[in-house]
This record gives structure tokens, C-alpha cells and sequence, in this order.
């Protein structure tokens, strides 16, 4: 496979032909944020509207779906790029249970993680909350699922769909969109297989493994 | 079969038609018609021309734009000039078939004017109106049966499609190319330059979808035209395949347009029963197959990847783009996505040269540009356009201007994430590039049109409700940003706004806008970005003042009766007040009390327009302190 290289905030930086800028930042050590990213995913997901760059000649884009280019300029941190995550990290929090201490995600959490990376606040106060109250489904044996945590970033669902029994989806939309199973059954009627990928993959803790269960292969 | 056979028949059964001898009656029964009644008038024909044992021929044709005069009859009868009647009921068609089938009064005091020049009666060509129109799109609209492809044929239809098969398809796309037609779907890229870049795309098989969804609320158009001339779409599409290279077609119709989606269905058998659609096209070896889709009503899914992933049987979300349809779209394959109103204008084009078609319009808006006009226009319903027509033009050339003398306010254009052009613009050209450059765009159509008496804010409100509940959900800045955006508008036309959240609903809109995932979020802050430049006072009196200049909010007004105007003795608002809020003050003057007022204007409408005597008044403080009620005034006497 042959290389490009790419400049991002003044470093130079290889990456394979045909990669994402987000994938190769990462990997030059340079952080963006993503929530919903999965590397090779085509076409990628772009949902969760945190990975912004500047790009010389194209302007903003997320870099989860910008393809690396030979000569490639790229800027992580420009005004305009910090205004439009800040912006969406914010809007995520304004429809999310921000209760941290009661949450299973509780220190392993992106939101959490992208808050002290950028200097966020997870108590943002410029939108106002949008209520959300959905009923946590502890149903199944191993995992509970939480849908006022959950950032509808699309990873469970994809990964149910690529390697569990494809019972997780989304359902309705705007707003009211969530993830959830076939008729919304409880997870332990869904004929979900339990091979807890979902709980592995959720950024957040709205799929969280209960208490005293062994993480699956990672 | 070979073409000029079918030719030949055609316009036999056409002429045979018209030249008969007996009555023709046209009857308008798109689904405009058919709201105004049409089906009701036809049966009504058709009844009494059976029962009087009368000779003539009706035909059942589409829209012909004339929306606002439904239902409209068009009769032919030998000796006369074709003459076409608007408001058309029951009555009056019984009248029309007693003196003018039967008799020799044509009736003219219903006539809006006759179809061909004559020396009797001006024709409705003499109309104001079509000093602005132009029609090309709509020409057959309305004049022949959708359901008859041998009308269709006979009036020049499928000769383009002959033409194009004799020519190679790179021959076809430079055509095209050269005629600077730009896709009327919203955004106007141009079509040559998609044609090419499907036709160089690697993978095989190549899919042709025609995108029908026209989600927009107020537009009407692609409907217009798949229920009045749906060959025309037909015989574009096969053109567009060919020059591509797609085996297969679809035709993508909202779910709401039942007669859409029958007249289609119908059509297609037809042109596949004559051999101009399906395995090696009148002998070329150029095979085509169309099926139709029924959308899946979301406006979201006239978007062309959420379109391409409802056809695929998924979820009607968007992806990002790139990879565009044209290199990777139904199934990972290339697949030209058109809009109905861009391929039924092929036909023509390939007809009548690119430089015929590139000599309408302007610089960079080739052509004509349809119209569906709706809200405060004295002519509702369709008009064809060159583009770069002022809006002046459009509005009181064409669509007649405002009714009842109002003032004109602005105008919503593009569907609802358009936005908004104000009455200081009139001379704006509209086209594309013009349009963009005013903050708003073309859209596929729809205008809607506003008067004094429409709110900007309320306006502004309305269609992000509209865009925050159509939006799928998947990303972020669309899902909750319009949410938020929706909460400010709703707290100012509630008068719970403050100055502050003007700053936020800019900077809200501004990132929705930028970082949307699908041109449904991108351009959802239109309306707001453009009232609140347009008509910033208006914001700011909401939010100030506590005032609704158009007196419109319903938390802003107050319904008042003018104690010098009130008659005194009639209580026709007294009766007619549902929840008991108005009772008699002193003298006998009627009052309304605030506390109990629910607002529905029913009042107004009760008093009789010769005393006026309720008006409604923002803010609230302008109505005066209420005198006391008559219990606690009768206890003070006693
Ligand atoms: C939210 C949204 C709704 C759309 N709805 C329609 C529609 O109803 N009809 C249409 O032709 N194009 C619609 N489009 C534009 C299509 O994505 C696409 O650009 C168009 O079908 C291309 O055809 P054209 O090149 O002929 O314009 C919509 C786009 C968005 C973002």
C-alpha cells in the first residue's frame, strides 16, 4: 500500500492512501474527538459531529470521512472547529442523563474523556435541558441498557449487526430517536446471544455490563 | 413495431378526437381538481349526457395550472372555439351542457377564455399572466389524457427518445451538457456534468432513479406533472438511461400522491405495451425497465441517500458524501438520481436542440423554472417561468398579486428550509445563483407567499417545527440543534424570549447550518438566518415590547371590543363566545373578559362587519383596565 503525507497543525504526518484524516491523526498522535467513529467502517457513520477539521482548500469537514491527500494541510484547532464541537458536545449533553456519579460509565466514559481532553464542561448551560426519561432495561442477565445515557453514536448497532444477532437497531426518529430491539422487547427477550460486544463498544455507559461480569474478549 | 407506425396511429386517434364532430369536454382531475369537486362535476357530466341520450366525448385531463379556478371544464364543440370554464359545479356544468352542448349559448360569464385564437372570445393565452409564463415543463399539462399515451405521442412525445437512440449516448450527454440544464431537485448542479460522471463510473449494473418525493409542504409540481403528462417523465428517464448506461429505473413517489402513483403504474404499462420500455427499445437494443417505488413519507427521504437506502429496504437516513450516486449509489452501484421536473425536460432538449433550450433564462439559469405559488396569492397553483423572472414578476404579474388589498410582507421559497425574501427585494431575478446570493434558495419549487398579516417569527417557528420533527435523528447537530432552536423561537413568540437569545439562536443556526450531516439540518436554519436578517424588528418586538406587529402570537394579543363602535344592543359576539367571556358592560357595550378569553377569534368573525367593533391589540397592555363586572357593580348599587 502506498503513502501519503500530510501535514496536521504544522506536523508532517504518513498515512496509508485511501485512509481517513481522523484515523490518521490518531495514529500520529494528534487527538480529535469522535464518539461514533469505527475505523474501516464505509461509508462512516458521521453522526456524532465532534471530529472537525480545517482544511486548506475545503474548508470545515469531520475527518472521520475526509480521505487523506499528499499535501494535504489540516488544522485540528481552529475557532471555527473548536465552536462547532464545542457546540455539539454541548448539544449531546443537553438530551443525556448527566448524573455521572450513578452511571456504570462512571470514569470510563468518552463524553468525560472529551470534556477534560478539550476543556469542556459536562455541566454546559447554554442549551437547555431537553428532558428524556426513558426506563433502563435490566432485563438481560449480563448487561443493562440505559437509553437516557445513550449518544445514539450507532456503535452497538453495528456492531450487533456485524457480529451479535442483529437484534439492536434504531427506532423512530428527530428527537425521539433511540436505539432498541425489535418491538422494543426487553433485551432478554430479544433474542440477543450475549456476546456482549455492544456493552465493549458503547462510548458511554448506556450499555454497561452489570456488576461482577467479566469483560468479553476484548 | 416501428415508430411511425405508432406515430401514425396516434395521431389519427388525436385528430379523430378533436375532428369528430361531437362535443369534447375536457375535465381537469389531478388532485387539485379533485379537491375542488372535480369528480363530483364529472359524474354530474356524465349523468346527464346519458340521460339525454347525448353524443359526446369527455375526457379526464390533468392540471393545468390554474389551481386557484378548480374545478375547470374545457368544451370543445364543433363550430365554436374551445373554451375553458373555471369554479366549475354541478350547476353550472348542468347549465353549460343544457345551453351550450344543447343550445348555442356558450355561457361566457363562466368562461376564463378560450384555448385557440378566435373572433369570438379572448383566449386565456391573453391572460396578464402569460405576457411572464413560459411553458415548456407544462405545456401538454392539463390538454391531454395522462392515461392515453397515443395523446401524448401524437403531440410530439417519444420522437425525442427516437432521436437520442440514433445518436451515441456521449452525444446525448454533450447535448445536455451544452444546454446548461441544472438539476431541479434544489441544489442545481448540472445535469450534463452528473450524466458524465455516471456514465464514466466503474461498476455495472448502472441504476436511473427519478426522485418524486417532493416532501415539501406547499409544493405541488412533480406531482403536477407525474399526474398530467407522466410519459413525458417516462420517456426523459429512458433518455437519461441510455445516455448513462442504467439497465434499471426507478420511480420514487411520495405515498401521499395516490393518483400519482396510479397514473404512473398505468403509463408505465403503456409505454412497455407499445415497446418504448423494457427488452430492445423499438429495435435499438437498448433495453429499459422502470418500477415504481411508493416513498416512505419522510421529507428526509427525498434526500438521495436516505432515498437510495429506503429503496435498499433500510432505514431512510442519509450518509455522508462523497461518494456521491453517481460513482457508488443503489447497492454500491453508480446511479443517476434526477428530480421529476429535470428529466421530463430531456425529451425537449434532445428534441429541440441545446441551444435552443440554453437561449432561455440567464447566464447560468438555463430554461424555465415551475412554480407552485400558494398562501396570499390571488392565483394559487402553477406557473412556468423563465428563470431569472422578477419576483415582481411572479407575485403580481402572474400569481395576481395580494388578495383583499393586503400588503405584500415576503415570501418563503425553496420548501421549508428555503427561507425568506422580503418585500424591499421585488426585483431580485430568480435563479439560482441570485437566490443563493440573497441568503435563501431555489428549492425544487415551492413559493409561498405572505402578507401583513403573517408573523415572521411565528413563520420562522412554524417551518423549523416542521424541519426538527422530519429530521431523521441520526446526527447530532440536526437532531438537537433544531430542537434547541425551536425552544428559543417558541419562548419569543410566547413572549418568554429574551435579547440574549437572539445571539444564540444566530450562533445555533449558524453551526447547524456548517455542521450538519444532510442538506435537510444544513439548510433547516434558513428561515431563522433569514427572518432575523430580513426582519430583526420583528424579533425584537416580540422580545422588547411584548408585541406581535402582525398580531398573530396568540400570547402576545388580546381581542378587545371598541366600546365606541359596539352596537349596544346586538350581542351576536356574546352568542357566539364558546366559553362565556363577553357580557354586557355598561350601557349595554359589550366586554370581553381577559381572564376567561381563550383566544379564538370566533368573536371577531360574529360581529358584523358594518360596526368592526373587535380588534385585536399587542401587546396586552394595550387594553384598557377592565371595569368592574356587573355582579360586583350590582352589589355596589344595592
Ligand atoms: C431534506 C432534503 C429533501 C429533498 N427532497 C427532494 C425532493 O423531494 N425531490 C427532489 O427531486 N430532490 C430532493 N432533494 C434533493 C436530492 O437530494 C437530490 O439532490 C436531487 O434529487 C437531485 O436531482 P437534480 O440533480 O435533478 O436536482 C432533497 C434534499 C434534501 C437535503
Amino acid at each position: 500500500m502506498s503513502k501519503v503525507t500530510l501535514t496536521i497543525d504544522g506536523i508532517q504526518i504518513e498515512a496509508q492512501k485511501g485512509e481517513k484524516v481522523l484515523w490518521a491523526a490518531l495514529e500520529g498522535g494528534i487527538y480529535i474527538p469522535s464518539l461514533c467513529a469505527v475505523r474501516g467502517l464505509e461509508p462512516p457513520f458521521a453522526a456524532c459531529r465532534l471530529c472537525f477539521v480545517e482544511i486548506e482548500g475545503r474548508g470545515i469537514v469531520t475527518s472521520c470521512t475526509e480521505t487523506v491527500a499528499d499535501g494535504m494541510v489540516v488544522y485540528t484547532n481552529t475557532p471555527r472547529v473548536k465552536r462547532l464541537r464545542r457546540t455539539a458536545f454541548e448539544l449531546l449533553l443537553s438530551h443525556h442523563d448527566t448524573d455521572c456519579s450513578s452511571c456504570p460509565g462512571h470514569g470510563n466514559c468518552e463524553l468525560q474523556r472529551i470534556a477534560s481532553r478539550l476543556g469542556l464542561k459536562l455541566r454546559q448551560n447554554r442549551f437547555r435541558p431537553v428532558p428524556i426519561s426513558y426506563p433502563i432495561d435490566s432485563s438481560h442477565p449480563l448487561i443493562t441498557y440505559d437509553p437516557n445515557r445513550c449518544i445514539l453514536c450507532g456503535k452497538c448497532v453495528w456492531v450487533c449487526n456485524e457480529r451479535g444477532s442483529g437484534v439492536l437497531n434504531f427506532a423512530f426518529r428527530g428527537i425521539d430517536t433511540v436505539v432498541t430491539t425489535f418491538f422494543g422487547l426487553p433485551l432478554a427477550d430479544s433474542g440477543c446471544n450475549s456476546c456482549l460486544e455492544c456493552a465493549a463498544v458503547c462510548p458511554v455507559g448506556a450499555i454497561a455490563l452489570k456488576r461482577d461480569v467479566r469483560p468479553p474478549r476484548s | 413495431m416501428i415508430f411511425e407506425e405508432i406515430r401514425d396511429r396516434a395521431i389519427r386517434e388525436w385528430e379523430g378526437l378533436r375532428n369528430s364532430g361531437r362535443p369534447l369536454i375536457l375535465i381537469g382531475t389531478a388532485t387539485c381538481g379533485r379537491a375542488a369537486g372535480a369528480m363530483e362535476v364529472l359524474e354530474r357530466i356524465e349523468r346527464e349526457l346519458g340521460e339525454r341520450g347525448i353524443d359526446a366525448d369527455v375526457v379526464q385531463v390533468g392540471c393545468m395550472g390554474h389551481c386557484y379556478a378548480e374545478p375547470l371544464i374545457a368544451i370543445a364543440k364543433p363550430g365554436y372555439p374551445p373554451i375553458l370554464y373555471g369554479y366549475v359545479t354541478q350547476g353550472t356544468a348542468s347549465q353549460l351542457i343544457e345551453n351550450f352542448i344543447l343550445g348555442d349559448d356558450p355561457c361566457l360569464e363562466f368562461a376564463l377564455g378560450a384555448l385557440e385564437e378566435n373572433e369570438l372570445i379572448p383566449t386565456i393565452f391573453d391572460m396578464p399572466r402569460f405576457r411572464y409564463e413560459r411553458r415548456i415543463l407544462l405545456e401538454r399539462c392539463g390538454f391531454i389524457d395522462p392515461q392515453n399515451i397515443d395523446h401524448y405521442i401524437a403531440n410530439g412525445g417519444y420522437s425525442a427518445l427516437v432521436k437520442a437512440l440514433e445518436m451515441t449516448s456521449d452525444e446525448v450527454i454533450e447535448g445536455v451538457r451544452r444546454s446548461g440544464l441544472r438539476g431541479r431537485g434544489g441544489a442545481g448542479f448540472p445535469t450534463g456534468e452528473k450524466f458524465g460522471i455516471c456514465r464514466e463510473a466503474e461498476g455495472e449494473p448502472k441504476y436511473l432513479i427519478c426522485n418524486g418525493d417532493e416532501g415539501d409542504p406547499g409544493a405541488f409540481m412533480d406531482r403536477a406533472i407525474l399526474e398530467s403528462d407522466p410519459q413525458s417523465v417516462i420517456e426523459g428517464m429512458t433518455i437519461a438511461a441510455y445516455a448513462v448506461g442504467a439497465l434499471h429505473g426507478y420511480i420514487y413517489v411520495r405515498a401521499e400522491y395516490p393518483l400519482a402513483v396510479e397514473r404512473v403504474r398505468f403509463a408505465l404499462r403503456q409505454a412497455e405495451g407499445l415497446g418504448l420500455l423494457g427488452q430492445d427499445i423499438l429495435g435499438s437494443g437498448f433495453s429499459f425497465g422502470i418500477e415504481l417505488v411508493r416513498g416512505s413519507g419522510a421529507f428526509v427521504c427525498g434526500e438521495e441517500t436516505a432515498l437510495i437506502a429506503s429503496i435498499e429496504g433500510g432505514r431512510g437516513v442519509p450518509h455522508p458524501r462523497p461518494p456521491f450516486p453517481a460513482t457508488s449509489g443503489l447497492w454500491g452501484k453508480p446511479t443517476l438520481i434526477n428530480n421529476v421536473k429535470t428529466l421530463s425536460i430531456i425529451p425537449h432538449i434532445i428534441s429541440k436542440g441545446a441551444d435552443w433550450y440554453s437561449s432561455i433564462g440567464t447566464e447560468k439559469s438555463k430554461g424555465t423554472a415551475v412554480f407552485a405559488l400558494a398562501g396570499k396569492v390571488i392565483n394559487t397553483g402553477l406557473a412556468e417561468v423563465p428563470m431569472g423572472t422578477t419576483l415582481r414578476d411572479i407575485i403580481y404579474g402572474v400569481g395576481g398579486g395580494i388578495p383583499g388589498g393586503k400588503r405584500f410582507k415576503a415570501v418563503q421559497i425553496g420548501g421549508p428550509s428555503g427561507g425568506f425574501l422580503p418585500e424591499s427585494m421585488p426585483d431580485i431575478p430568480v435563479d439560482f445563483d441570485s437566490l443563493t446570493e440573497a441568503g435563501v434558495m431555489m428549492g425544487s419549487g415551492g413559493m409561498v407567499i405572505l402578507d401583513e398579516d403573517n408573523c415572521m417569527v411565528e413563520a420562522a417557528r412554524y417551518l423549523l417545527d416542521f424541519t426538527q420533527r422530519e429530521s431523521c435523528g441520526k446526527c447530532t447537530m440536526c437532531r438537537l440543534g433544531t430542537k434547541q432552536m425551536l425552544n428559543i423561537l417558541e419562548d419569543i413568540t410566547n413572549g418568554e424570549g429574551r435579547l440574549e437569545d437572539l445571539g444564540l439562536l444566530m450562533e445555533l443556526a449558524q453551526d447547524v447550518r456548517d455542521g450538519s450531516l444532510c442538506g435537510l439540518g444544513r439548510t433547516a436554519p434558513n428561515p431563522v438566518l433569514t427572518s432575523l436578517s430580513y426582519f430583526r424588528d420583528e424579533y425584537e418586538a416580540h422580545i422588547i415590547e411584548k408585541r406581535c406587529p402582525a398580531l398573530v402570537c396568540e400570547k402576545l394579543i388580546s381581542y378587545y371590543i371598541l366600546p365606541e363602535r359596539c352596537e349596544r344592543s346586538c350581542d351576536a359576539c356574546v352568542g357566539s363566545c364558546s366559553v362565556e367571556a363577553i357580557y354586557a358592560g355598561k350601557g349595554g357595550v359589550k366586554v370581553i373578559d381577559q381572564e376567561k378569553c381563550v383566544k379564538c377569534g370566533i368573536c371577531l368573525d360574529s360581529c358584523p362587519p358594518q360596526y368592526s367593533a373587535i380588534v385585536k391589540l399587542s401587546p396586552l397592555s394595550l387594553v384598557p383596565p377592565e371595569e368592574k363586572k356587573p355582579e360586583k357593580s350590582e352589589e355596589g348599587d344595592g
